[in-house]
């Protein structure tokens, strides 16, 4: 079976470096699906989960946005942050959420810290989610 | 000349000496070993994200973003990057001097440019000279996270998106070796000159189209200079400590081994003088 490397690069190094059947993301226009073969593609992230499938078996990844730029044999994920279900800090993550929900409470909607915040909160809860996973 | 004790008590406060900056030399090597690979970890990222920059940007697909345009520059803004401490060498006179000489040159009223500093070093300079600062930004780890960085990159990169600067330069030293850093000047925006060649340029098919993600990837590439900029910057303070501690250890080395000679100079002719003073003394009673 044809398979598609995938690097995945943060800013604090790389963050994971493979071949895989199928990479499933989730860009900010909608549910995306990569196969080997894709036409070149740029696409920016939303704060999700990358599946990254191998012979029947599926990795998580959790992403805090960031872009994946594919290639028909290579698929790279530009991401501000990435981590792999063993790597999350469950309690930082957890500290992180109450921390953005209190944040929410007191900030006026419109904002600048209330923008932020709810993405603090966004990016905990998708790590306490992938964490569940593994 | 100096007494036994006088010397005795240099030499003691020069080993003391010799010792702290002995210490920091090698906290500071361990801390550049360190500084060099996130460094070398942070470069496939830029070199990635580099890539696509250039490929929508140079591509002649019409996109435009006002990041990428120049605009009549009526303000400017500097990001100056320094060290919280100092005895690091000439690390951060030489940065900020040529900070000044570039102010000096090009403007001649405060409403022209704004400062962002990063490092206590930095700040207080500013302070001194009547620098105007947008922003500063002290007592950052050795180790910065990009999440840390971020802050500071997209504060700089919003002044420029709210017109409130219509240029953004960055001064920071170099890393070249452990032996030698250069002040480097690099313009973070606007985006003009991408270097878009040597480089096989993939034409991209764009989800949802080249100006959102335009819109999403801009900002981040030049968050992205900022941070690598800083990354380059603790490895070259670290270096540039090393060095300094380093010639100072040396130097200090020099120092006791001249005391020494004095001291010794010193007791012999103590001595000398006691037996000249003994025999004389006896002689006198003959």
């Amino acid at each position: 079976m044809k398979t598609l490397n995938v690097s995945v690069v943060t800013p604090d190094g790389p963050a994971l470096e493979g071949s895989y059947e199928m990479v499933s993301c989730r860009a900010e226009s909608g549910e995306l699906g990569i196969l080997p073969g894709h036409i070149p593609l740029v696409a920016p992230l939303t704060i999700s989960a990358v599946r990254l499938k191998k012979e029947g078996q599926t990795e998580h990844l959790a992403v805090s946005g960031g872009f994946v730029e594919v290639r028909p044999d290579q698929v790279t994920i530009l991401a501000q942050a990435a981590e792999q279900p063993s790597e999350i800090d469950v309690d930082r993550a957890k500290q992180a959420k109450q921390r953005a929900e209190q944040r929410l409470n007191m900030a006026k909607s419109e904002d600048i810290d209330h923008k932020r915040a709810e993405l603090a909160l966004e990016r905990a809860i998708n790590r306490m989610d992938i964490s569940e996973i593994r | 000349m100096a007494s036994l004790r006088d010397i005795k008590n240099r030499i003691n406060s020069t080993k003391s000496t010799q010792k702290i900056t002995k210490a920091m030399e090698m906290v500071s090597a361990s801390k550049l070993n360190k500084a060099e690979q996130n460094a070398k970890a942070f470069v496939p990222y830029m070199d990635k994200i580099q890539e696509v920059v250039a490929s929508i940007a140079g591509g002649n697909s019409g996109a435009d973003h006002p990041m990428l345009q120049s605009r009549p520059v009526k303000k400017t803004g500097y990001v100056v990057i320094t060290s919280d401490r100092g005895l690091a060498g000439p690390y951060n006179s030489n940065v900020l001097r040529a900070l000044y000489q570039k102010i000096q040159s090009t403007h001649s009223s405060q409403d022209e440019y704004t400062v962002i500093a990063i490092g206590k070093v930095g700040r207080d300079f500013c302070k001194k000279n009547g620098l105007p600062l947008a922003k500063e930004v002290t007592g950052l780890p050795d180790q910065p996270d990009f999440a840390e960085i971020k802050e500071i990159a997209s504060f700089a990169v919003n002044l420029f998106e709210n017109e409130e600067i219509d240029e953004l330069n960055l001064f920071y030293n170099h890393f070249i070796s452990a032996i030698s850093q250069k002040v480097t000047e690099q313009k973070v925006l606007p985006l003009t000159d991408l270097n878009t060649e040597g480089q096989s340029l993939t034409t991209y098919e764009y989800e949802p189209d080249e100006e959102e993600i335009l819109k999403s990837l801009l900002p981040q590439y030049a968050e992205s200079i900022v941070y690598g900029a800083l990354l380059d910057g603790k490895a070259s303070e670290h270096a540039s400590r090393m060095t300094a501690m380093r010639s100072a250890t040396d130097n200090a080395d020099e120092l006791i081994d001249d005391l020494t000679l004095s001291y010794n100079r010193a007791r012999q002719a103590a001595i000398t003088q006691e037996i000249t003073e003994i025999v004389g003394g006896a002689a006198a009673l003959e």
